[in-house]
C-alpha cells in the first residue's frame, strides 16, 4: 500500500486487509470446554494498514487496486462519509474481489452466530490494555506490531451492504483501457499475470510517465501473463514492495519449493521441527530449481502434490485443500481430478465456499482475461477449464457451506475439499481440520506464507500430515535487472528492505535508484519536461513570428484559449483578443540615446538633451518642449517618460519600443 | 495533411464492405467483405487498387475487421491466403471466435450445394485466423508507435465494434455496422464524446425510423402462438448467429410464461458451436443478461433443444429453427419442402431476402406454388409471417450518433444510393457537417486542419490556470482543464531550428534568450490639494483603516526623526487610497508603508523640489498641497490615466 502525490493528487496505491492477523484469533470452539490455547476468543477484527487510519480520507484523489486481494479493505474506505476518492479497478479483480469479500462476510457470521454482534463496536474487551497484557508477546506484536502503534488499525468487519455501496463507487476498467482522471491523467491497467484480473498500472501525467509494478507472473498458466511490453519507456518504474516478498523468501532461505511437514506421521506435532525439516525435502529430492521456467516449475510442483493426494486417498485419508488464489485452485484441481482418473481411484471432490459456484462460471465468461494457451482452447472450440465437465459428471460437488441437507446428503469420505478459509480461523476449513486433524492418514495442503505454529495451534494434537508449498507469487529477484533493461526507465523506485539485495542484482547502468521506507515520504525529483501543448491551425496562421538578429531563432507573441484534454494542453484562438500585435510589451537592450532624440524629431517632437550631473551614472535625459513639455530618462536598462499629455506620451513610447528591442 | 480514402466495397450499396483509410502515414482495411450477390469477380473487392505491384504487406499496416457477418469479413481468408497479405489483422474476441464458422459454413454451401470451385479452403480459413490478433472492448491497442485503434461496441451483432483510429491528432470512427437501441440479447452501442475528423457510417436505414419493437414481438409471438395451438409446425429459418440467438430467448421466455410444452428445436451442428460461444462471451451481451448471468446464463434454454433429425415428421406441433436464413438451400430447404403444403404451418422470413432465394419469392406476394428449379414446384399452402427486426440502427439513431460525435466530416457507406443522398443532405443541412457518400473504387480526401506540437514551460501552463482562478495551487491548475472552457493563455512561442518549438511565460523570455529586459515607465509628478480637515479626519480614521484593508498596512515602527513628515506622508496616501476605493474597484491593491500599487500603477509622496515629472500647478501653491509621484507600465496605461483622472478631481473639487 503506497500513498502517491502526483500533479497535487493523491494516489492511494491498493487498500488490501492484513488477513494473517487474523492468527491472533481463536476459531469457533467446537464445545464450551475446549481449551483456547491462548487466542483471543470472540468476535474478529481485522486489521488494515496501521498508518491508513491516521489519514484523513477526504484527501484521498485516487484509489488503484492491482488484484482482488488488494481490495479487502476497501469497504472500510468507502464507509467513512468524507471518502470522496474515485477508484479504478479491472471490471475482472473487481468482480473476484466482491466474491472473495462477500464469503469473508458469510463466514465472519458464523461468528456473529455465536459471539452475537459487537454490543460496543467502537471498543471490543480484547482491546483493553489488561487484556493485552495477559497475551503472549507473539500474538501481542501481531496486534501492536513492533512499536506498538499498530493498534489503531483494527477495524470491525464490514457488512454486506458496505461491500454494496463500495462496488458501486468502483469504477470497473478493462486491461488497455485509457481513462483519465480529471481530464489531465490517464490510467491504464496491463495484465501483471498474478491472478484473474490482476494488473500492473501506467500513471500519466502531462510531464511524468509512471509504471506501477504490483506482484507479476511472466508467465500464468491460466491468466493473461505479465505484460511488460506496454509499460515500455515510462520515466519512472514504481515496484511495490508486495511483489518481491515471495520469490526473496525462497533466495534467502534457500528452501526452495516445496516443505513437507510431518511427513512422518509424527503425532507429537512440533513446528519447531517443521522448519528444520526443509533439509530433508533437499535430500528427498523435490528440491525445485529456481533457474528453470517458471511454468514448469510450478507443474512440478502440482504433481508432487498430486502424488501426495493420491498417497492420502489410498491410505484411506482425506485431503483438505484450504482455499487461496484462485489459479492454484483451478490448476490443482484439474491435476487432481486427472490424478484421480489415472489411478482410477472414485473420490468425490467437494468444493465448500458460500460463492464457489459463481466463482467457477464467473471465470468460464471472461475469455479476455486467460491465457494464450486458454484461449487456444476458446477458438478452438473447447471448454476453458474443466471443471465445467467435472460438474456435469458429478465428480466435483460444489455446495455453498457445510450446514445443508444436500451437503450431508453428498457427503462420503475418503474425499478431497477445497474449502474457504482466512488463516484456519474462519470458514468450513475449521470443521473439517477439527474432524481430521488427528487421522494421521488425512492430508492438508497449505500455502506457504502463513505462520503454521500458530495456525495449526487451535487443532493440536495435530496427526494430520501437513503440506506446505510455496506457489510462486511475484517477479523474481534476478529478473529484476533483465526487466528494468527492457523497459528503460530513468528512475527506479525500490523497496529499502530489499535493498541489498538489490544491489547484488544490477549494475550501474542508467536508471538511477531510490529506496522508499515504510511510512517516510520520499521526494522524488521533479521533472525538467516540458507540458506536450498542440497548436491548433487557426492559432498558428495568425502569429507572427519576428526573427532574432542576434540568436538563430524566431519568436512569436501567442494569445488565446488553452484547454486540456487527455493529458494535452490545446492552444487555439479565443474570443480574447491579444490587442494589436505589433506593439511591444517587452523591450531589452537598450536605445542610443541620440538616436532616439533623432527618431523623436522625425516625428515631430522637438527636444534637447541633459546630461545628468551626477557622475558615474549612465542616464541621460531628453527634454522635449514642442509641442508639450515632457521628459525622458533613459539608461540601458530603464527608460521613464514623464509627459502630462496622453497622445505625447503615446507617440514618445511608440518612437521608443520601434527603436528598440522588443516582443 | 488528409485523411484519402478508398472505397472499394459498401459504396452506394450493401455488400463487401472494405475502405482503406490512409491517414498521417498509416493505411489502415477497414473489413474486408464478400458480395452475396454476385458470384463473379464482383463478389470480392478490387484489392489491385490498394497496390498495382500486390505487395499488400507495405501498402498497409492494417486490417481491422468490425464484425463476423460475411459482408465484413468473407473476403478476408482470400486476402491474406490467397492474394499473400501478412501485416496484422484485428477483430474483437467474439468475432474471432465466431468468423471461422461463418466463413467455413458459406464455403461449404458453395462446393458442396452450389458446386461450385471454392475460392479458399478450410485450411485457409484456419490459417488465416491464427493470424488475427483478438481486441477487448475499449482497450487501446498500439499498432505501432504512431498508429493506435480502440474497440467500441457496436450492438448490431456479438463482438461487433466500432473502430477508433488514431495518428498523431488525425483521428477517425469507422463504425461498421450498429445498432442504436438495446435489443434482447445485445446492448446498444456505446461511445465517448471522440473529437474526429472523420466518422465513416453505415446506412442501411438511411431514411427508415422504426417504431417500437414490441408490437412486432408481440406479433410474431402471437403467430407463432396460434399456430401450434392449432396443431401446426413453425419453420422459423435464420442465419445461425444472431437473430437466431434473438428469437431464442424471445421464444423461450415466452414459453415459460405462457406454460407451453410444445418442443421447441435447434437444428444441430453449427449452432450447438454458436450457442456455446454466446454462453460464453456472456459479457459482450446486453446489461440485461450480464446481470442474471451470475445466477443463470441466458442461454441454457429451459424450453428449446437440439433436434434429432427424425422427428422433423413427427406429429403435433413443434418450432423448428433452421439454416439458412433465405431457404435458399440447406436444411431450412429441406424442411421446407415438407412442411409448406399443409395450412397448419407456419413458415416465418427475415427482414431482407436475396433476390433469386425461395425467401424472395415468398416475400413477393402469395404464391401458391414456388418453382425450386425446373422440375420440382413446392405446394405453399403454409401460413407466412415476415419478420421485421434488424439489428441496424435506423436513421434517427445515425442522426443522433453523428450529432453527438459532431465530426468535421462523415462518410455514408452500406446503404442505398437514393436514400444515403437524402441522409447526406440531412447531415448537412441539420448538422452542417459536410458529408459524402462515394462509389465503389472511389477515392476521397478529406482535408485534416494540421496542427503543431510545441512543448510548454510549467510557468506559462500555472500563469494560464491562475490567471483565471487566481489561485497558483497545483490542483487548480489541473482541475480547470476539465470544464469545456477554454481558459485565456497569453505567452510566447520560441521557435530555434532544429528543435521543437516551445511556448514560454513572457516572464521567461528574457532569461531564456540571455538578454537584459529593459524596462519602460510612465511616470507623472502629480499635486493634489486636501484640506487640512480631510487630513485630520483621515488620521483619525487611520487605524481603523488599516485594520480593514485587505492588505495588512505596516505602520512603522521606531522612526522618530521623521515622525511628523512620515505621519503626513502616510495620511496623505491614506486619503488618495479612500478616494480611489470610492472611486474603483480596488481588490487588487497593495498598501505599502511609503507607496500605493495598483497592478503596475505606483504611487508615493514626492518631497523632492526638483523632482523631473513634477506638473506646475495651475492654481498657485495653496498650503496643503501634497505632490504624489506616479509610475506605470505602458500595458496599464488607461487605467493609469484614470487614476490620475481622479487625482486631479480632487483639485478641482476643493
Amino acid at each position: 500500500m503506497h500513498i502517491l502525490q502526483l500533479a497535487g493528487f493523491r494516489f492511494l496505491l491498493e487498500c488490501p486487509i492484513d488477513l494473517s492477523a487474523l492468527i491472533v484469533f481463536s476459531p469457533i470452539a467446537a464445545s464450551d470446554s475446549s481449551p483456547a490455547f491462548g487466542l483471543l476468543q470472540g468476535l474478529p477484527w481485522y486489521k488494515t494498514v496501521p498508518s491508513l487510519h491516521l489519514w484523513d480520507p477526504s484527501l484521498i484523489d485516487v484509489v488503484l487496486i492491482s488484484s482482488p486481494f488488494g481490495m479487502l479493505g476497501l469497504p472500510f474506505l468507502t464507509c467513512n462519509a468524507k471518502f470522496n476518492a474515485k477508484i479504478f479497478v479491472t471490471e475482472v479483480a473487481a468482480r473476484i474481489g466482491q466474491l472473495l469479500m462477500e464469503d469473508l462476510v458469510s463466514m465472519h457470521a458464523e461468528f456473529v452466530q455465536c459471539y452475537g454482534a459487537d454490543v460496543r463496536p467502537h471498543f471490543p474487551e480484547w482491546m483493553k490494555w489488561e487484556e493485552l497484557g495477559k497475551l503472549s508477546p507473539l500474538l501481542k506484536q501481531v496486534i501492536l506490531g513492533e512499536g506498538g502503534e499498530e493498534l489503531g488499525g483494527w477495524m470491525p468487519l464490514y457488512s454486506a451492504a458496505d461491500i454494496k455501496e463500495c462496488m458501486q463507487k468502483i469504477q470497473p476498467l478493462k486491461y488497455g483501457e485509457e481513462t483519465f482522471f480529471n481530464g489531465s491523467i490517464m490510467l491504464k491497467a496491463y495484465s501483471s499475470g498474478l491472478d484473474i484480473g490482476s494488473c500492473n498500472w501506467t500513471i500519466h501525467d502531462p510531464r511524468w510517465s509512471i509504471s506501477y509494478l504490483s506482484s507479476s507472473l511472466f508467465m500464468s498458466a491460466c491468466w493473461k501473463g505479465f505484460d511488460y511490453m506496454s509499460l515500455l519507456g515510462n520515466d519512472l518504474v514504481l515496484f511495490s514492495d508486495l511483489s518481491l516478498l515471495s520469490s526473496i523468501d525462497i533466495t534467502s532461505t534457500e528452501s526452495q519449493g516445496i516443505r513437507d511437514i510431518n511427513m512422518t506421521g509424527d503425532s507429537d506435532f512440533s513446528p519447531f521441527n517443521a522448519s528444520t525439516c526443509s533439509a530433508d525435502t533437499k535430500d528427498k529430492g523435490h528440491r525445485l530449481l529456481l533457474e528453470t521456467d517458471e511454468s514448469s516449475d510450478e507443474t512440478e510442483k502440482t504433481k508432487f502434490i498430486c502424488s501426495c493426494i493420491i498417497d492420502s486417498l489410498q491410505g484411506g485419508g482425506s485431503v483438505l485443500i484450504p482455499m487461496g488464489r484462485i489459479e492454484t485452485v483451478v490448476l490443482l484441481l484439474e491435476q487432481i481430478y486427472e490424478s484421480l482418473e489415472s489411478f482410477n481411484i472414485k473420490v468425490p471432490i467437494f468444493m465448500i465456499s458460500s460463492t464457489a459456484e459463481e466463482m467457477l462460471a464467473y471465470l468460464n465468461i471472461v475469455p479476455e482475461c486467460l491465457s494464450e494457451h486458454r484461449q487456444q482452447k476458446l477458438f478452438s472450440g473447447e471448454a476453458l477449464f474443466h471443471h465445467i465437465e467435472f460438474k456435469k459428471a458429478k465428480r466435483l460437488l460444489v455446495f455453498p457451506s457445510l450446514y445443508t441437507s444436500d451437503f450431508l446428503a453428498a457427503w462420503q469420505e475418503p474425499c478431497v475439499v477445497f474449502a474457504s478459509h482466512w488463516n484456519l480461523r474462519l470458514g468450513p476449513v475449521v470443521t473439517l481440520l477439527r474432524r481430521w486433524h488427528a487421522d494421521a492418514n488425512s492430508l492438508l495442503i497449505l500455502e506457504r506464507g502463513i505462520d503454521i505454529e500458530l495456525a495449526l495451534l487451535p487443532y493440536t494434537p495435530l496427526a494430520m500430515k501437513v503440506l506446505q508449498c510455496s506457489i510462486l507469487s511475484g517477479i523474481m529477484m534476478h529478473k529484476v535487472q533483465p526487466l528494468l533493461e527492457i523497459l528503460q526507465p530513468k528512475l527506479v523506485l525500490f523497496p529499502e528492505d530489499l535493498r541489498t539485495q538489490l544491489q547484488a542484482q544490477v549494475n550501474d547502468s542508467p536508471p538511477s535508484y531510490l529506496y522508499y521506507t515504510e511510512n517516510v515520504p520520499l521526494r522524488v525529483p521533479s521533472s525538467s519536461k516540458n507540458y506536450d501543448a498542440v497548436l491548433e491551425t487557426d492559432l498558428v496562421v495568425q502569429l507572427r513570428p519576428r526573427k532574432l538578429t542576434q540568436q538563430n531563432l524566431a519568436i512569436a507573441r501567442l494569445g488565446g484559449g488553452i484547454r486540456l484534454r487527455e493529458g494535452k494542453y490545446f492552444l487555439s484562438t479565443s474570443k480574447v483578443q491579444l490587442g494589436s500585435s505589433n506593439e511591444k510589451l517587452l523591450h531589452w537592450g537598450s536605445v542610443e540615446p541620440a538616436r532616439l532624440l533623432v527618431s523623436l524629431q522625425e516625428r515631430g517632437l522637438v527636444g534637447n538633451m541633459q546630461w545628468n550631473e551626477e557622475a558615474g551614472s549612465d542616464t541621460v535625459s531628453i527634454r522635449i518642449r514642442d509641442p508639450n513639455n515632457a521628459i525622458i530618462e533613459t539608461n540601458a536598462r530603464r527608460t521613464t517618460i514623464g509627459c502630462e499629455d496622453e497622445n505625447v506620451a503615446n507617440l514618445i513610447y511608440e518612437t521608443f519600443s520601434s527603436a528598440c528591442d522588443g516582443i | 495533411m488528409a485523411i484519402e480514402c478508398l472505397v472499394l466495397g459498401a459504396g452506394q450499396e450493401v455488400g463487401k464492405s472494405c475502405v482503406v483509410v490512409s491517414i498521417g502515414g498509416k493505411r489502415i482495411m477497414f473489413d474486408c467483405g464478400m458480395h452475396m450477390g454476385y458470384l463473379d469477380h464482383r463478389r470480392f473487392p478490387d484489392f489491385s487498387l490498394i497496390s498495382e505491384t500486390g505487395d499488400f504487406n507495405s501498402a498497409l499496416t492494417c486490417v481491422v475487421i468490425t464484425h463476423f457477418h460475411l459482408d465484413h469479413v468473407g473476403a478476408l481468408p482470400y486476402f491474406t491466403e490467397v492474394c499473400g497479405y501478412r501485416g496484422p489483422i484485428y477483430m474483437t474476441y467474439p468475432t474471432k471466435a465466431l468468423a471461422p464458422l461463418m466463413l467455413e459454413d458459406y464455403r461449404k454451401v458453395i462446393v458442396d450445394r452450389r458446386g461450385e470451385e471454392e475460392l479458399f479452403t478450410y485450411d485457409h480459413i484456419m490459417e488465416c485466423m491464427k493470424k488475427v490478433i483478438p481486441l477487448d472492448i475499449k482497450q487501446t491497442i498500439q499498432v505501432d508507435k504512431d498508429l493506435e485503434i480502440r474497440a467500441y461496441y457496436a450492438g448490431h451483432v456479438l463482438g461487433a465494434a466500432m473502430i477508433y483510429a488514431k495518428v498523431g491528432e488525425s483521428t477517425i470512427l469507422y463504425t461498421g455496422d450498429y445498432n442504436m437501441t438495446p435489443d434482447r440479447h445485445l446492448g446498444a452501442a456505446q461511445i465517448d464524446r471522440l473529437q474526429l475528423d472523420l466518422v465513416i457510417t453505415e446506412s442501411t436505414y438511411a431514411t427508415t425510423i422504426r417504431d417500437s419493437k414490441y408490437a412486432r414481438e408481440r406479433e410474431f409471438l402471437k403467430a407463432v402462438h396460434k399456430c401450434v395451438a392449432g396443431g401446426g409446425k413453425v419453420l422459423i429459418p435464420t442465419f445461425a448467429l444472431g437473430r437466431a440467438q434473438e428469437l431464442c430467448i424471445l421464444l423461450d421466455d415466452y414459453w415459460e410464461r405462457m406454460k407451453l410444452k410444445v418442443p421447441i428445436y435447434f437444428s444441430a451442428g453449427l449452432t450447438i458451436q454458436a450457442n456455446m460461444y454466446y454462453k460464453m462471451f456472456i459479457g459482450w451481451a446486453s446489461q440485461k443478461i450480464k446481470d442474471t448471468s451470475s445466477v443463470r446464463n441466458t442461454y441454457d434454454f429451459k424450453h428449446v433443444c437440439p433436434l434429432d433429425r427424425s422427428l422433423v415428421n413427427a406429429p403435433g406441433p413443434c418450432v423448428l429453427f433452421a439454416t439458412p436464413g433465405m431457404i435458399s438451400g440447406g436444411f431450412s430447404l429441406e424442411v421446407f419442402k415438407q412442411w409448406a403444403p399443409s395450412e397448419l404451418n407456419l413458415v416465418t422470413l427475415p427482414g431482407y431476402c436475396v433476390a433469386g432465394t425461395i425467401g424472395h419469392k415468398l416475400m413477393s406476394g402469395k404464391p401458391t406454388k414456388v418453382d425450386l428449379d425446373k422440375e420440382t414446384q413446392i405446394d405453399v399452402r403454409c401460413q407466412i409471417h415476415q419478420l421485421s427486426f434488424s439489428p441496424h440502427t435506423d436513421a434517427k439513431g445515425i442522426m443522433d450518433l453523428i450529432g453527438f460525435l459532431s465530426p468535421k466530416h462523415v462518410m455514408l457507406v452500406h446503404g442505398e444510393k437514393p436514400k444515403m443522398a437524402s441522409l447526406r443532405e440531412r447531415i448537412q443541412s441539420e448538422l452542417r457537417i459536410p458529408c459524402c457518400y462515394p462509389a465503389n473504387n472511389e477515392t476521397v480526401l478529406i482535408p485534416t486542419t494540421p496542427s503543431v506540437k510545441v512543448g510548454a514551460t510549467k510557468m506559462f501552463i500555472r500563469r494560464c490556470s491562475t490567471s483565471t482562478l487566481g489561485k497558483t495551487d497545483d490542483k487548480l491548475l489541473i482541475s480547470c482543464s476539465t470544464s469545456n472552457e477554454a481558459s485565456g493563455a497569453r505567452g510566447i512561442l520560441v521557435m530555434e531550428k532544429t528543435k521543437t518549438a516551445k511556448i514560454i511565460d513572457e516572464d521567461e523570455l528574457v532569461h531564456t534568450l540571455g538578454l537584459e529586459e529593459h524596462q519602460v515607465l510612465y511616470a507623472l509628478c502629480r499635486p493634489v490639494e486636501f484640506s487640512t480637515m480631510e487630513l485630520a479626519t483621515n488620521e483619525a480614521n487611520i487605524i481603523s483603516l488599516c485594520e480593514s484593508s485587505l492588505m495588512v498596512v505596516d505602520v512603522p515602527t521606531s522612526s522618530t526623526t521623521e515622525d511628523v513628515n512620515s505621519a503626513e506622508n502616510r495620511s496623505s496616501l491614506h486619503s488618495l487610497l479612500v478616494q480611489f476605493r470610492a472611486k474603483i474597484d480596488c481588490t487588487n491593491i497593495q498598501v505599502v508603508p511609503g507607496h500605493l500599487q495598483l497592478r503596475s500603477f505606483h504611487v508615493s509622496v514626492c518631497s523632492n523640489e526638483d523632482c523631473k515629472y513634477r506638473m506646475k500647478n495651475k492654481n498657485g501653491i495653496p498650503k496643503s498641497m501634497v505632490y504624489f509621484c506616479c509610475r506605470w507600465s505602458p500595458v496599464d496605461d488607461k487605467f493609469a490615466r484614470e487614476l490620475l483622472q481622479i487625482m486631479e478631481q480632487l483639485n478641482s473639487s476643493c
